[in-house]
This record gives structure tokens, C-alpha cells and sequence, in this order.
């Protein structure tokens, strides 16, 4: 069952993530990305994070995908601003899949040899749900925790600053 | 997880992770290379939940939720500039930001 699960949401998140990548329209585009997350949110499940899995839709699927809809309909972009070089692209695309996908996979089979097959550690109690990752944070990672709104203070008045409408 | 090995995720993960980075460098539009810096996070945080569930420890999900906060300031900063570019410019083409003189 889990292995089914595991294999039919891996199948949609990649293809989710090539249409992403394929797609003419930032729309689709972004509409595929939501597929490509919310997939990814059912693995996180079958990892047994689950507080994780609802954050991710909460706010990547919820929040950022807004932003991003809202922003190509803000736009409202023309059709000749939608370019697709394809022959530059299979060009420096397809290098660098080759490259990187291949120093990426056999970096992981390097690792994963001290694993045992298979093998994963038994389960503390309160793993994923809300309140263990709560205590987690808000004790030992309370201040990176805190340091964080700094960060989101940050983002907000540079928003502010560079999409402003300037005078003249 | 007990039927999955964890190899599988993290071969999902580079997978997700490499698709993204090609979305960022061929695709000419500042929107859709914005979304496949997403994807690259996102393949990232996968590594990060499998790596916590191998281990039995939480530390990764505290990594992720940083890193979802990381990327949820990343995307507003980045949609202003597009923003700004686009009412600087009337296009998303990469190519005419060759030259960053205002």
C-alpha cells in the first residue's frame, strides 16, 4: 500500500515539476507547481510528518501559489512576452541534467551504503504531530525560531521599497 | 515508511531538484524561473523530512519549516522585482536584463 502510494505521488510530483518547466503559460505553470507540492505534501505524510505536510499546503500551496497567480494576472502579460528558446534550451538544459543528476545520484548511492537496507530508527513518541515539532521549536530552536521575524521584517519593507510606484 | 526504502526519496528528491535547476537556466521568463527555484526548495526539503524519518530525529523538520519561511520571503522579494522590471521594461525576457543600469 505505501509502496503504491509512494510510487503513484513520486509519478505526479515529476510530472507536476516538467510541466512546470515545459509549460508556455505561467498559469499552467503555476497550476502544475501546485500538483508538484501537493504530491510532495503526500510523501511527507508516508514520512510521518504530518504537521509538516499540512504546512506545506497551507503555505506553499495556499500562500506562495497566490502570490504568484496574482502576479501574472496583475500583469496582465502579453502573449509575445512568453518566449520559449527551445533550441537554446535543449542545448544547455540537457548538459546540465546530465551532469547534475548523475554527480547527485551516485553521491547518494555513496551514502546510502551505510545505511542498512532499508533500515530506519524506531519512531519517539509525538514524531511529526504538532506538539513535538512545537517543543522542538520552541525549545531548543527558539531563537533561530525568533531570528526569523527578523528576516520576514526584512522581506516586507524591501517589498515595499522596490515595488513601490516611483515618481515621474 | 516500512515498505520504502529511503534511497527512493532521495533519488525523488535529485530528480525534483534537477528539473529545477534546468527550469532556471533555460527558461527565458522571470515568473517561470521563479517557480523552478521553488521546485529546487522543494526537492531540498524532501531531502530534509527523509533524512529526519532515517534518523528518528526532528531536527529536519525545524530545518524545513526555516526553510519554507525562507522561501515564502524569497517569493515576495522576487514577484516585487519582477514587478518593478516589468513596469520598467513592458517584458519578463531575461535576456534584456543583461545590462543592470536602472
Amino acid at each position: 500500500m505505501e509502496t503504491v502510494l509512494f510510487y503513484l505521488f513520486a509519478a505526479l510530483a515529476v510530472a507536476g515539476a516538467l510541466l512546470v518547466v515545459i509549460h508556455k503559460n505561467p498559469v499552467s505553470s503555476a497550476v502544475s507547481l501546485v500538483l508538484t507540492l501537493f504530491s510532495t505534501a503526500v510523501l511527507f505524510v508516508l514520512l510521518s510528518a504530518h504537521f509538516i505536510a499540512a504546512i506545506q499546503i497551507l503555505v506553499y500551496a495556499g500562500a506562495i501559489m497566490v502570490l504568484f497567480l496574482f502576479t501574472v494576472m496583475f500583469l496582465n502579460l502579453k502573449p509575445g512576452a512568453l518566449n520559449f528558446d527551445s533550441k537554446n534550451m535543449a542545448f544547455k538544459g540537457s548538459l546540465l541534467l546530465a551532469g547534475l543528476f548523475f554527480v547527485g545520484y551516485f553521491a547518494i548511492l555513496a551514502y546510502s551504503k551505510t545505511f542498512p537496507e532499508g533500515s530506519a530508527a524506531a519512531l519517539p513518541e509525538g514524531f511529526g504531530t504538532v506538539e513535538g515539532v512545537g517543543k522542538t521549536l520552541f525549545t531548543d530552536y527558539l531563537l533561530p525560531f525568533e531570528l526569523t521575524s527578523v528576516l520576514i521584517l526584512a522581506a516586507i519593507i524591501g517589498v515595499v521599497a522596490i515595488a513601490k510606484r516611483r515618481e515621474s | 515508511m516500512s515498505g520504502i526504502a529511503p534511497e527512493h526519496f532521495f533519488v525523488l528528491s535529485a530528480i525534483l531538484f534537477v528539473i529545477g535547476a534546468f527550469g532556471v537556466i533555460a527558461r527565458k521568463n522571470l515568473i517561470i524561473v521563479l517557480m523552478s527555484l521553488e521546485l529546487m526548495l522543494n526537492a531540498a526539503n524532501l531531502a530534509f523530512i527523509a533524512f529526519s524519518r532515517i534518523h528518528a530525529d526532528m531536527t529536519g523538520h525545524i530545518f524545513m519549516i526555516m526553510s519554507i519561511t525562507v522561501a515564502a520571503a524569497e517569493v515576495a522579494v522576487g514577484l516585487a522585482l519582477v514587478v518593478a522590471v516589468y513596469s520598467h521594461r513592458d517584458s519578463l525576457d531575461i535576456d534584456i536584463l543583461r545590462m543592470l543600469k536602472g
